[in-house]
């Protein structure tokens, strides 16, 4: 299988929500631009991460891929085949190809339905198994892959617990092999020692079935385990996008280079020139003229205010939507080195 | 390395006259017959103007044991079974329930996770921030409005005197915690308890929100009891650590030497699983299996099941705090020198 091919292509995507204007105290006010012209592929067995904060909408655009909701504008293509040309008949086939991992895994699994059955359902809408012997025999399969019990398999999701529950996800959205999963923030609701857990099962789960994925996360921390390439979104749009090394080594876009800043290391020893953005995430129902981060920017200046850069590359496969897009532009004080942790913690690891 | 075992209280002889001490500290939950008990034998103290970080996981108790401090275990189903609480030399669990609530918001204050639902939805910012200002002190309205946007400032609220009359669900979850913390330090408390300040926060403004607590904790003098499963967090704000695993303190010292020679097989697991932005593996340590259930564990270390370094000791005996280094101890027979 090649690398270097596309699976799935989006071009000039955009989603506008209107406000509905059904109220009668309530004045329209033209709609909520949650995604605007975004523009990237992903290619088979890759990992692209997507990573902003609240409200950007990357959710949307999570969605948006798997047409899950449709967009206003622009395409997604997955193997050749637009999907918003699709017929309802022709679009149910594709979803068997493309599946979702949710966040909460509290509230994605149906209350009410044993393990068996969520994790069954999908091959049953595609009627990929036939008879409950052979149902069975498949879960359990599923079950075991995803590190989990077969004897689970009577259970209700209320039994088990935040980590387990992202693990019947999983095996719900690899059930029926899909080439193409988005992930929407999978470990940000659980524990540290569990998050490693499941991030690790994915990838073995990838190295073995070689599908994509687009992973959400709302900070860098996790993404540096999995992705291969990094999109760093700021509302609505694309703001960076590059292999993962430049993104961490070489941030290009201020927002990057203070959304790598802010997440605290676990190091009392760490660099402590940490990039304080002022204010908040503007609201997208309004946002700011020329480049929408200008009103947190650092190193804003007055054409900032005016003019929108495009999202520019600045080394081959190295793209930054700023006009003073250049590695680290931020300039921060130097800071003494972290101390390394001592040899004597690696040593004693298993 | 020192072997010599030593109790909770022998840990604590270089914090001179600790402004909290806690000591011994069970809670139970559930029917008197057959109890579940969430936290057994906590015991750390901070120094007046310190700051202790609380990590731990889902359930390891570190919640609970600061709901006790603040004499707020919902009972029944709880209760504290044994320990003492001790703020500048008054055991709390002593005092009668009456005088708790004087207390509470003067000397000690606390900010919760969620800044949504710790707000008044139908009171203006200022009212409830003077509310706070009302219980514990004399003061006239007018003082009190000074007060307030004296308060509004120091959180860093732009325009402090305009937003005085807003509602919260006019701010962003950001600047709710901003208000948050302007009604906690509204009376100057010696300790402020902050239970996951930052966990429902964007990482910018997490990164802002430290920032503010670093300032008010050095402009004010006030301890800081940080509770977080962010060991980043914790490395942040915390000049002293405690670490919790099913309700038990596994590991306590000063937070260079936790984060640096880490002595008990828990903590160097959960620092080994934190992704880090300086470090390129492509997998995660992983701690095998998941925290025992409240009840679940009968002997032994709670940690034995998942223990990468586990002897047949450790299933049979609780072990208590070793002191491994001056100011750092751990409950580990492994790391303390036994062998099996």
């Amino acid at each position: 299988m090649s690398a270097s091919e596309d699976l799935i292509t989006i071009a000039g995507l955009g989603k506008t929500f209107s406000d509905g204007g059904g109220l009668t105290f309530t004045r329209p006010t033209g709609g909520v631009r949650a995604v605007d012209g975004v523009s990237f592929s992903v290619k088979r067995g890759e990992t692209l991460a997507l990573v902003s904060e609240s409200g950007c909408g990357k959710s949307t655009l999570g969605r948006l891929l798997l047409r899950l909701i449709e967009p206003t504008d622009g395409s997604v293509t997955i193997e050749g085949r637009d999907l918003t040309a699709l017929t309802p008949k022709e679009m149910r086939a594709m979803r068997a190809r493309m599946q979702m991992i949710f966040q909460d895994p509290y509230g994605s699994l149906s209350p009410r339905r044993t393990v068996a059955e969520i994790v069954a359902e999908p091959l049953e809408v595609f009627g990929l198994v036939k008879g409950s012997r052979n149902k069975r025999e498949r879960v359990a399969e599923l079950l075991e892959q995803v590190g989990l019990s077969p004897t689970f398999m009577d259970r209700y999701p209320r039994q088990f617990s935040g980590g387990q529950r992202q693990r019947i996800g999983i095996a719900r959205a690899i059930s029926v092999n899909p080439q193409f999963i988005v992930a929407d923030e999978p470990v940000s609701a659980l524990d540290v020692s569990v998050q490693a857990q499941i991030v690790n099962l994915m990838q073995d789960l990838q190295e073995q079935r070689h599908f994509s994925y687009l992973f959400i996360a709302h900070d860098l921390s996790v993404v540096r385990h999995i992705a291969d390439r990094v999109a760093v979104m700021y509302l609505g749009r694309i703001v960076e996008l590059g292999p993962k090394a430049r993104i961490y080594g070489q941030p290009s876009h201020p927002y990057t280079q203070a959304l790598l800043s802010a997440v605290p290391e676990p190091d009392p020893d760490a660099p402590k020139a940490r990039i304080i953005l002022s204010g908040d995430v503007p609201s997208p129902a309004n946002v700011p003229s020329g480049c929408s981060f200008h009103t947190r920017c650092p190193i804003a200046e007055d054409i900032c205010r005016t003019t929108r850069p495009p999202l520019a590359e600045t080394v081959p496969g190295h793209f930054a939507a700023c006009h003073f897009a250049k590695p680290n532009p931020i300039p921060v004080k130097p800071a003494a080195s972290a101390l390394q942790i001592e040899t004597t913690v690696e040593s004693s690891l298993p | 390395m020192t072997l010599s075992a030593s109790n909770a209280a022998a840990v604590e002889r270089d914090a001179a006259a600790p402004l909290l001490k806690v000591e011994n500290l069970a809670v139970e939950f559930g029917p008197v017959e057959k109890p579940l008990r969430v936290v057994d034998g906590v015991g750390f103290s901070i120094p007046a103007g310190g700051a202790l970080g609380i990590v731990g996981e889902s359930g390891s108790g570190k919640s609970i044991t600061s709901l006790a401090i603040m004499g707020l275990i919902p009972s029944p189903p709880g209760r504290i079974v044994s320990g003492r609480v001790e703020f500048e030399g008054v055991d709390l669990l002593g005092l009668p329930r009456s005088r708790m609530p004087d207390i509470r918001g003067r000397d000690i204050a606390m900010i919760f996770q969620e800044p949504m639902s710790s707000l008044n939805p139908v009171m203006t910012i200022g009212d409830q921030i003077g509310e706070a200002i009302k219980l514990h002190e004399e003061t006239t309205r007018e003082e009190r409005r000074a007060r307030v946007i004296e308060l509004l400032k120091l959180v860093g609220m732009p325009d402090p005197a305009k937003r005085i009359g807003a509602f919260p669900h006019q701010f962003s979850g950001g600047m709710r915690q901003r208000v948050m913390i302007a009604m906690a330090v509204a009376c100057n408390p010696r300790l402020l308890i902050a239970d996951e300040p930052t966990t429902a926060l964007d990482v910018t403004i997490q990164a802002q929100v430290l920032e503010l607590m670093k300032e008010v904790r050095r402009r004010l003098n006030t301890a800081v009891l940080l509770i977080s499963h962010d060991l980043g967090v914790v490395a942040d704000i915390a000049d002293r650590v405690v670490v919790m695993y099913a309700g038990r303190v596994v590991e306590d010292g000063d937070v260079r030497a936790i984060f640096k020679r880490p002595g008990h097989p828990y903590t160097r697991g959960l620092l080994q699983s934190v992704p880090r932005l300086d470090d390129d593996r492509r997998r995660l340590y992983q701690i095998p299996g998941a925290v025992p259930l409240p009840g679940t564990v009968k002997a032994g270390c709670p940690f034995y099941a998942r223990c990468p370094d586990r002897i047949d000791k450790c299933a049979k005996a609780m072990p208590p705090m070793f002191t491994l280094a001056p100011g750092q101890s751990a409950a580990c027979w492994v790391s303390a020198g036994a062998t099996s």
